[in-house]
């Protein structure tokens, strides 16, 4: 059984502290991706699960094993590296026997294995190959392919995918989600591409300047983020935050900005908003929340009109991104490509409040959950 | 507003009329082109010439000849060539030489990679071992080998009094640079001391160049310390190491400074190495002609190992 358990697990470079005391339970075979921006402290605690990095204070448990002091070795882990780190010497075949060879596997052994995890990725032609002689992608499955032969109990994954172009991205996306469901194994994901995050997750560990933020399944992320930072690192575009007044409108709150009145859908929890009445908090509209039209299965009471001035209509195919300003705040609004709209117009939108979010001006806490 | 006045107004020089751009032919273009690059190149190539091309040829052609320096150059043929197999001293400079390079390459070699190694690690002391290895490599040779020659002097020197106290008999004690059967020990024992530190710089360079990454695969692969060493940093040091090898070998064929400052090719001829015998039959016996084939000799020996290690280094 491979879950892991990290309790008050901490990293510390003399004075500088990198990862404060973060607790975490990671189940037996579930994918967990550790997200978040360039030095926060993910790439760290990977490491530290590794045992490539000392653990400066707190416990590290595989299984019911306190692993602190364990070499790598015997931590029964495999990682695929950033850069794939695979040894270029060696031929792909090498490459991939060599943990097996170092553990003393017979050699027909490391034979079937090493066939078989070539058969899986499609790389048994590029056996011979050294790995300068392979593409990016190829290197990102021979890497994977050093992972498997070992069948060890839990994948670490360091940012895997962000040397490959956007194209190959997405398709090796879909192969790992799948090797981990075939693999049956826990896989612990580092990556800052909250795209990734998303689609590969069973849970998601958002994590800021070494702090673990919210731990939660990717749609819960979406909807019910805590705080201002997961608000805004979950979603492309990112959520608008405007500042607002709640005040109360006989049995329901309204969100005051720029002197309009936006209506709070009916099932937010009344009691948990009524304290802030009155003072300044933060709205959090996501960009898909508008609308050029009011959509069927929205009631009325939920959608608030806004009129804004587009700065930049950014088209993306499918959709278009239009840049806008109202009440002296930016506001990034995905609308339909039909929607026409020029540098200078200003357009009527209609918010589905459904959604929205409401954070402390100070605290940046959602008041919500 | 009009596009000159746009120009002016950026600050840029005016526009040249077309009808002054002079219209130059490929064939003059490409000229001056190469006039240019040649221009650059003719300092450096002059200086070459006159100081290594032109004495190379001489030395060449001064191998078919006779002469002393004072009087005229005479054609010999290939009478100094047939002279080689007669001249007792130039085969045993010839086989000193080969036994001086096959000792000193390899030993040099492990020695400047283990301390690389060594000063490679978070050790206490680091940049000042370092200073100290690298220290030999730029020491004035004379002021070097007059403590070598007093550290192991056979009579009063203190690596044979550590031995004396170690037990050893005096009559057993080596003689070093004064004993025949030691002295070509004591020049690569100087030899290998004197360059180890420049190659530990390379070898330091090598090790630094290597993806830390690898290592860690390695860890996470079940490999220790020495599989490490023999899967990770042996093949990733294999440029570093061919380089260091070329050197070494060119750098041991020519051996001639230490030999001079401590033994001066004795006793006998044993530390007489083939750099050593064409000075002398240069300048002590006068026969250009003769050390010119010696030097051809040597030149061919330098030639052919080189390129036997670039064929095995592109085999590799």
């Amino acid at each position: 059984m491979a879950s892991i358990s990290l309790k008050k697990l901490n990293k510390t470079y003399g004075a500088l502290t990198v990862v404060h005391d973060i607790d975490l339970e990671i189940a037996d075979k579930e994918f967990i991706i550790l997200v978040g921006p360039s030095g926060c402290g993910k790439s760290t605690t990977l490491r530290m699960i590794a045992g490539l990095e000392e653990i400066s204070g707190g416990e590290l448990k595989i299984g019911t094993d306190l692993m602190n002091d364990v070499p790598s070795k015997d931590r029964d882990i495999a990682m695929v590296f950033q850069n794939y780190a695979l040894y270029p010497h060696m031929t792909v075949y090498k490459n991939m026997a060599f943990g097996l060879q170092l553990r003393k596997a017979s050699r027909e052994i490391i034979d079937t294995k090493v066939q078989e995890a070539a058969k899986i990725l499609d790389i048994t032609h590029l056996l011979n190959r050294k790995p300068k002689a392979l593409s990016g992608g190829q290197r990102q499955r021979v890497a994977l392919g050093r992972a498997m032969v070992r069948s060890p109990e839990v994948f670490l994954l360091d940012e895997p995918l962000s040397n490959l172009d956007a194209k190959l991205r997405g398709t090796m996306r879909a192969e790992i989600t799948k090797l981990h469901k075939r693999l049956d194994a826990t896989f612990i994901y580092v990556t800052h591409d909250q795209i990734e995050a998303m689609t590969m997750a069973d849970r998601i560990v958002v994590m800021k300047d070494g702090h673990i933020q919210q731990v939660d399944t990717p749609q819960n992320l979406y909807d019910r983020p805590v705080n201002m930072f997961v608000a805004g690192f979950i979603g492309a575009p990112q959520m608008n935050m405007l500042p607002c007044v709640v005040e109360r409108r006989e049995e329901t709150f309204v969100a005051i900005f720029d002197g309009r009145e936006l209506p709070l859908p009916s099932h937010f929890d009344k009691v948990r908003i009524a304290p802030y009445e009155g003072q300044e908090l933060v709205l959090g509209i996501r960009p898909e929340s508008f609308h050029e039209l009011p959509p069927a299965d929205i009631p009325s009471e939920n959608l608030a009109a806004f009129k804004a001035v587009v700065d930049l209509a950014e088209p993306m195919g499918s959709e278009v991104h239009l840049n806008m300003t109202t009440g002296g705040r930016n506001l990034i609004a995905r609308v339909s490509p039909r929607f026409k709209a020029k540098i200078g117009d200003e357009v009527a939108l209609l918010a589905d409040m459904t959604n929205v979010q409401l954070f402390g001006k100070e605290t940046e806490r959602s008041i919500l959950y | 507003m009009s596009i000159s006045n746009t120009a002016s107004a950026a600050g840029r020089a005016p526009a040249i009329p077309r009808n002054r751009i002079k219209v130059l032919s490929k064939r003059r273009r490409r000229l001056q082109n190469a006039l240019v690059a040649y221009s650059f190149i003719a300092p450096n190539f002059i200086g070459f010439a006159v100081f290594t091309l032109g004495p190379i040829l001489f030395a060449f052609a001064l191998a078919f000849m006779h002469w002393d320096g004072s009087n005229a150059i005479t054609f010999a043929g290939l009478d100094n060539f047939w002279r080689l197999f007669e001249d007792k001293a130039f085969i045993a400079a010839f086989w000193n030489t080969i036994i001086y390079t096959v000792v000193s390459v390899p030993a040099t070699l492990v020695c400047a990679l283990g301390l690389a190694i060594l000063l490679n690690q978070k050790i206490f002391g680091r940049d000042f071992f370092r200073t100290a290895m690298f220290f030999p490599y730029v020491a004035s040779l004379v002021a070097v080998a007059v403590v070598w020659n007093m550290i192991f002097n056979p009579e009063m020197g203190p690596v044979n009094m550590i031995l004396y106290t170690l037990g050893l008999d005096p009559k057993d004690m080596p003689g070093w640079a004064a004993d025949r059967h030691w002295a070509m020990v004591t020049v690569i024992l100087f030899g290998i001391w004197k360059s180890m530190g420049y190659y530990m710089v390379i070898y330091l360079a090598g090790l630094q160049g290597i993806n830390s990454e690898l290592y860690e695969a390695a860890d996470l692969d079940g490999a220790n310390a020495w599989q490490k060493f023999i899967y990770v940093t042996v093949p990733q040091l294999a440029p570093t190491t061919f380089f260091v090898t070329v050197m070494l070998t060119i750098q041991s064929f020519k051996v001639f400074d230490q030999v001079y400052m401590i033994t001066q090719g004795g006793p006998g001829t044993s530390t007489l190495v083939l750099v050593y015998h064409i000075y002398n039959e240069a300048f002590i016996s006068w026969d250009l002609g003769y050390s010119s084939m010696i030097a051809l000799v040597l030149f061919f020996l330098v030639l052919a190992v080189t390129v036997i290690q670039f064929r095995r280094q592109r085999e590799d």
